[in-house]
Protein backbone atom coordinates (compact mmCIF):
# COMPACT_ATOMS: atom_id res chain seq x y z
CA UNK A 1 0.00 0.00 0.00
CA UNK A 2 1.38 3.22 -0.76
CA UNK A 3 -0.25 6.95 -0.13
CA UNK A 4 1.21 10.28 -1.39
CA UNK A 5 0.04 11.99 2.04
CA UNK A 6 1.39 10.40 5.41
CA UNK A 7 -1.93 11.06 7.10
CA UNK A 8 -3.94 8.21 4.84
CA UNK A 9 -2.26 5.78 5.35
CA UNK A 10 -3.56 4.12 8.90
CA UNK A 11 -7.29 4.65 7.71
CA UNK A 12 -6.54 2.68 4.45
CA UNK A 13 -4.68 -0.16 6.15
CA UNK A 14 -7.31 -0.34 8.53
CA UNK A 15 -9.81 -0.59 5.82
CA UNK A 16 -7.49 -3.32 3.93
CA UNK A 17 -6.68 -5.41 6.96
CA UNK A 18 -10.54 -5.72 7.81
CA UNK A 19 -12.33 -5.53 4.30
CA UNK A 20 -10.14 -8.39 2.52
CA UNK A 21 -10.20 -5.96 -0.63
CA UNK A 22 -7.81 -7.11 -3.72
CA UNK A 23 -7.04 -3.48 -4.85
CA UNK A 24 -8.03 0.01 -3.54
CA UNK A 25 -7.58 3.26 -5.06
CA UNK A 26 -8.22 6.66 -3.36
CA UNK A 27 -7.85 9.83 -5.62
CA UNK A 28 -9.47 13.15 -6.09
CA UNK A 29 -12.57 13.86 -8.30
CA UNK A 30 -10.36 15.08 -11.13
CA UNK A 31 -8.89 11.57 -11.07
CA UNK A 32 -5.37 12.85 -9.05
CA UNK A 33 -4.29 9.50 -7.17
CA UNK A 34 -4.01 10.14 -3.58
CA UNK A 35 -3.13 6.03 -2.44
CA UNK A 36 -3.33 2.79 -4.00
CA UNK A 37 -3.17 -1.05 -2.94
CA UNK A 38 -2.44 -3.48 -4.83
CA UNK A 39 -1.89 -2.63 -8.26
CA UNK A 40 1.83 -3.35 -9.88
CA UNK A 41 2.00 -0.97 -13.06
CA UNK A 42 1.42 2.98 -12.60
CA UNK A 43 -0.30 2.71 -15.84
CA UNK A 44 -2.60 0.72 -14.73
CA UNK A 45 -3.46 2.48 -11.79
CA UNK A 46 -3.52 6.00 -13.73
CA UNK A 47 -5.71 4.69 -16.45
CA UNK A 48 -8.00 2.77 -13.32
CA UNK A 49 -8.13 6.33 -11.85
CA UNK A 50 -9.35 8.77 -15.69
CA UNK A 51 -12.21 5.77 -15.53
CA UNK A 52 -12.97 5.98 -12.10
CA UNK A 53 -13.21 9.95 -11.78
CA UNK A 54 -15.54 9.61 -15.17
CA UNK A 55 -17.68 6.85 -14.23
CA UNK A 56 -18.23 9.32 -11.33
CA UNK A 57 -18.89 12.25 -12.83
CA UNK A 58 -21.54 10.55 -15.27
CA UNK A 59 -23.01 9.27 -12.69
CA UNK A 60 -23.52 12.09 -10.56
CA UNK A 61 -24.65 14.33 -13.82
CA UNK A 62 -27.79 11.24 -14.46
CA UNK A 63 -28.55 11.80 -10.32
CA UNK A 64 -28.65 15.37 -11.38
CA UNK A 65 -30.87 15.36 -14.13
CA UNK A 66 -32.88 12.70 -12.15
CA UNK A 67 -33.91 15.30 -9.48
CA UNK A 68 -32.06 13.73 -6.94
CA UNK A 69 -29.18 13.48 -4.83
CA UNK A 70 -25.90 12.06 -6.17
CA UNK A 71 -25.12 8.24 -5.74
CA UNK A 72 -23.53 6.92 -2.69
CA UNK A 73 -22.30 4.05 -4.25
CA UNK A 74 -21.74 1.74 -7.82
CA UNK A 75 -21.47 -1.68 -7.55
CA UNK A 76 -20.37 -3.44 -10.39
CA UNK A 77 -20.95 -7.89 -9.44
CA UNK A 78 -19.35 -10.17 -11.18
CA UNK A 79 -18.45 -13.85 -11.53
CA UNK A 80 -14.80 -13.76 -9.81
CA UNK A 81 -14.52 -10.36 -8.76
CA UNK A 82 -16.35 -7.39 -8.37
CA UNK A 83 -15.84 -3.63 -8.15
CA UNK A 84 -17.01 -0.87 -5.85
CA UNK A 85 -16.92 3.16 -6.71
CA UNK A 86 -18.16 5.44 -4.58
CA UNK A 87 -17.69 9.53 -3.77
CA UNK A 88 -16.98 11.35 -0.39
CA UNK A 89 -16.41 14.10 1.39
CA UNK A 90 -13.35 15.08 3.09
CA UNK A 91 -11.79 18.23 4.85
CA UNK A 92 -9.54 17.57 1.49
CA UNK A 93 -12.45 17.95 -1.09
CA UNK A 94 -14.17 15.63 -2.79
CA UNK A 95 -12.43 12.07 -3.19
CA UNK A 96 -13.58 8.42 -4.79
CA UNK A 97 -12.58 5.54 -3.29
CA UNK A 98 -12.17 2.62 -6.22
CA UNK A 99 -12.20 -0.35 -4.54
CA UNK A 100 -11.91 -4.28 -6.59
CA UNK A 101 -12.71 -7.26 -4.00
CA UNK A 102 -13.23 -11.10 -4.36
CA UNK A 103 -15.83 -13.74 -3.03
CA UNK A 104 -13.50 -14.07 -0.03
CA UNK A 105 -15.30 -10.90 0.96
CA UNK A 106 -19.31 -9.15 0.41
CA UNK A 107 -20.46 -6.06 -0.81
CA UNK A 108 -21.65 -5.45 2.54
CA UNK A 109 -18.51 -6.01 4.43
CA UNK A 110 -16.47 -3.80 1.99
CA UNK A 111 -19.22 -1.05 1.98
CA UNK A 112 -18.84 -1.17 5.81
CA UNK A 113 -15.69 -0.67 6.44
CA UNK A 114 -15.00 2.13 3.63
CA UNK A 115 -17.68 3.84 5.59
CA UNK A 116 -15.67 3.35 8.81
CA UNK A 117 -12.57 4.74 6.43
CA UNK A 118 -14.41 7.11 5.33
CA UNK A 119 -14.99 8.79 8.86
CA UNK A 120 -11.59 7.94 9.84
CA UNK A 121 -10.14 10.15 6.92
CA UNK A 122 -12.36 13.12 7.93
CA UNK A 123 -10.83 13.13 11.17
CA UNK A 124 -7.25 12.64 10.21
CA UNK A 125 -7.74 14.80 7.75
CA UNK A 126 -5.08 18.14 8.76
CA UNK A 127 -6.97 21.18 8.54
CA UNK A 128 -4.59 23.68 7.03
CA UNK A 129 -5.41 23.71 3.11
CA UNK A 130 -1.32 22.90 1.69
CA UNK A 131 -2.82 22.85 -1.66
CA UNK A 132 -0.70 25.02 -3.94
CA UNK A 133 -1.46 25.86 -7.71
CA UNK A 134 -0.23 23.48 -10.52
CA UNK A 135 2.42 25.15 -12.37
CA UNK A 136 2.72 24.57 -16.41
CA UNK A 137 6.74 24.22 -15.45
CA UNK A 138 6.44 21.77 -12.23
CA UNK A 139 3.75 19.93 -13.78
CA UNK A 140 6.24 17.09 -14.46
CA UNK A 141 8.35 17.32 -11.46
CA UNK A 142 4.97 16.31 -9.61
CA UNK A 143 3.80 13.91 -11.67
CA UNK A 144 7.33 11.90 -11.58
CA UNK A 145 7.43 12.37 -7.65
CA UNK A 146 3.73 11.25 -7.46
CA UNK A 147 4.41 7.97 -9.31
CA UNK A 148 7.64 7.42 -7.13
CA UNK A 149 5.63 7.83 -4.20
CA UNK A 150 2.74 5.49 -5.20
CA UNK A 151 5.03 2.96 -6.51
CA UNK A 152 8.29 3.21 -5.20
CA UNK A 153 10.44 3.70 -8.49
CA UNK B 1 -48.58 -9.59 4.07
CA UNK B 2 -45.32 -11.05 3.24
CA UNK B 3 -43.50 -14.26 4.43
CA UNK B 4 -40.03 -11.96 5.26
CA UNK B 5 -42.50 -9.50 7.32
CA UNK B 6 -44.20 -12.50 8.90
CA UNK B 7 -40.90 -13.76 10.41
CA UNK B 8 -39.63 -10.74 11.42
CA UNK B 9 -42.88 -10.11 13.30
CA UNK B 10 -42.72 -13.45 14.97
CA UNK B 11 -38.95 -12.52 15.54
CA UNK B 12 -39.49 -8.98 17.65
CA UNK B 13 -42.29 -10.54 19.52
CA UNK B 14 -40.01 -12.68 21.81
CA UNK B 15 -38.58 -10.49 24.49
CA UNK B 16 -35.52 -9.11 24.61
CA UNK B 17 -35.19 -9.00 20.78
CA UNK B 18 -34.01 -5.64 19.51
CA UNK B 19 -34.15 -6.10 16.34
CA UNK B 20 -34.74 -8.99 12.98
CA UNK B 21 -33.25 -8.36 9.90
CA UNK B 22 -33.62 -10.31 6.66
CA UNK B 23 -30.23 -10.29 4.83
CA UNK B 24 -29.03 -11.95 2.13
CA UNK B 25 -26.45 -13.64 2.90
CA UNK B 26 -23.36 -13.66 -0.06
CA UNK B 27 -23.74 -10.03 -0.07
CA UNK B 28 -24.35 -8.84 3.84
CA UNK B 29 -27.11 -6.68 2.38
CA UNK B 30 -30.33 -5.78 4.35
CA UNK B 31 -33.27 -7.05 2.14
CA UNK B 32 -36.11 -6.16 5.05
CA UNK B 33 -35.19 -5.04 8.66
CA UNK B 34 -37.36 -4.58 11.91
CA UNK B 35 -35.08 -2.47 14.22
CA UNK B 36 -35.07 -0.69 17.93
CA UNK B 37 -33.34 2.78 17.60
CA UNK B 38 -29.35 2.31 18.18
CA UNK B 39 -29.33 -0.99 15.93
CA UNK B 40 -26.92 -0.41 13.33
CA UNK B 41 -28.61 -2.70 10.51
CA UNK B 42 -26.41 -2.44 7.77
CA UNK B 43 -23.55 -3.13 10.24
CA UNK B 44 -25.54 -6.20 11.42
CA UNK B 45 -26.43 -7.67 7.90
CA UNK B 46 -23.02 -7.15 6.88
CA UNK B 47 -20.89 -8.74 9.78
CA UNK B 48 -23.72 -11.75 10.14
CA UNK B 49 -23.74 -12.49 6.47
CA UNK B 50 -19.86 -12.76 6.61
CA UNK B 51 -19.98 -14.95 10.00
CA UNK B 52 -22.73 -17.57 8.41
CA UNK B 53 -20.55 -17.58 5.02
CA UNK B 54 -17.60 -18.68 7.07
CA UNK B 55 -19.01 -20.86 8.91
CA UNK B 56 -20.67 -22.45 6.05
CA UNK B 57 -17.48 -23.11 4.55
CA UNK B 58 -15.69 -24.40 7.21
CA UNK B 59 -18.52 -26.98 7.56
CA UNK B 60 -18.30 -28.55 4.48
CA UNK B 61 -14.27 -28.53 4.82
CA UNK B 62 -14.77 -30.41 7.52
CA UNK B 63 -17.14 -32.61 5.38
CA UNK B 64 -20.18 -31.64 7.66
CA UNK B 65 -23.68 -29.76 6.86
CA UNK B 66 -23.70 -26.51 7.31
CA UNK B 67 -24.86 -24.70 10.61
CA UNK B 68 -28.81 -24.58 10.85
CA UNK B 69 -28.43 -21.73 13.65
CA UNK B 70 -25.73 -19.83 14.71
CA UNK B 71 -25.43 -17.81 18.24
CA UNK B 72 -22.55 -15.28 18.57
CA UNK B 73 -22.68 -14.32 22.43
CA UNK B 74 -20.92 -10.97 23.63
CA UNK B 75 -21.04 -9.15 26.80
CA UNK B 76 -24.07 -6.90 25.74
CA UNK B 77 -26.18 -9.30 24.37
CA UNK B 78 -25.82 -11.95 21.23
CA UNK B 79 -26.61 -12.18 17.78
CA UNK B 80 -28.27 -15.10 16.21
CA UNK B 81 -28.42 -16.23 12.65
CA UNK B 82 -30.94 -18.62 11.01
CA UNK B 83 -30.18 -19.56 7.33
CA UNK B 84 -32.66 -20.33 5.12
CA UNK B 85 -33.68 -20.84 1.16
CA UNK B 86 -32.43 -18.88 -1.46
CA UNK B 87 -29.56 -17.52 0.72
CA UNK B 88 -31.50 -15.24 2.77
CA UNK B 89 -30.26 -15.21 6.84
CA UNK B 90 -32.27 -14.14 9.22
CA UNK B 91 -30.94 -12.92 12.03
CA UNK B 92 -31.76 -11.18 15.49
CA UNK B 93 -30.14 -8.78 17.78
CA UNK B 94 -30.98 -9.56 21.13
CA UNK B 95 -30.15 -8.35 24.43
CA UNK B 96 -28.75 -10.18 27.61
CA UNK B 97 -32.25 -11.09 29.13
CA UNK B 98 -33.29 -12.30 26.13
CA UNK B 99 -35.49 -15.47 25.75
CA UNK B 100 -33.10 -17.39 24.10
CA UNK B 101 -35.12 -20.63 23.92
CA UNK B 102 -38.04 -19.05 22.42
CA UNK B 103 -36.05 -16.76 19.99
CA UNK B 104 -34.33 -19.75 18.81
CA UNK B 105 -37.23 -22.20 17.90
CA UNK B 106 -39.22 -18.97 16.47
CA UNK B 107 -35.95 -18.20 13.73
CA UNK B 108 -35.91 -21.62 12.68
CA UNK B 109 -39.16 -22.07 12.35
CA UNK B 110 -39.22 -18.70 10.34
CA UNK B 111 -36.22 -18.96 8.49
CA UNK B 112 -37.57 -22.30 6.98
CA UNK B 113 -40.41 -20.21 5.65
CA UNK B 114 -38.33 -17.19 4.21
CA UNK B 115 -39.12 -17.17 0.15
Amino acid sequence: MRALEPWVVQPLESFLAESAARLTLLMTSSGQVVAQHGFSRSLDVMTAAALGAGIVASTDELARLMGGATFEALVHHGQRQSCMLAAFGTPRGRWIGLVVFGPETSVGIVRLFFEQMVQQLAAAAPREQPAAPMLAENFETELDSSLKALFGR
Amino acid sequence: MSATRTALDRVTRVPGVRGALVIAAADGLVVAEQLMDGVDGQAAAALAGSLVGRLARTAASAGLRPPAFVHLRGDAGSVLAAPGPDDLVLVAVVSPDANLGLARLEMIEAAGRLT
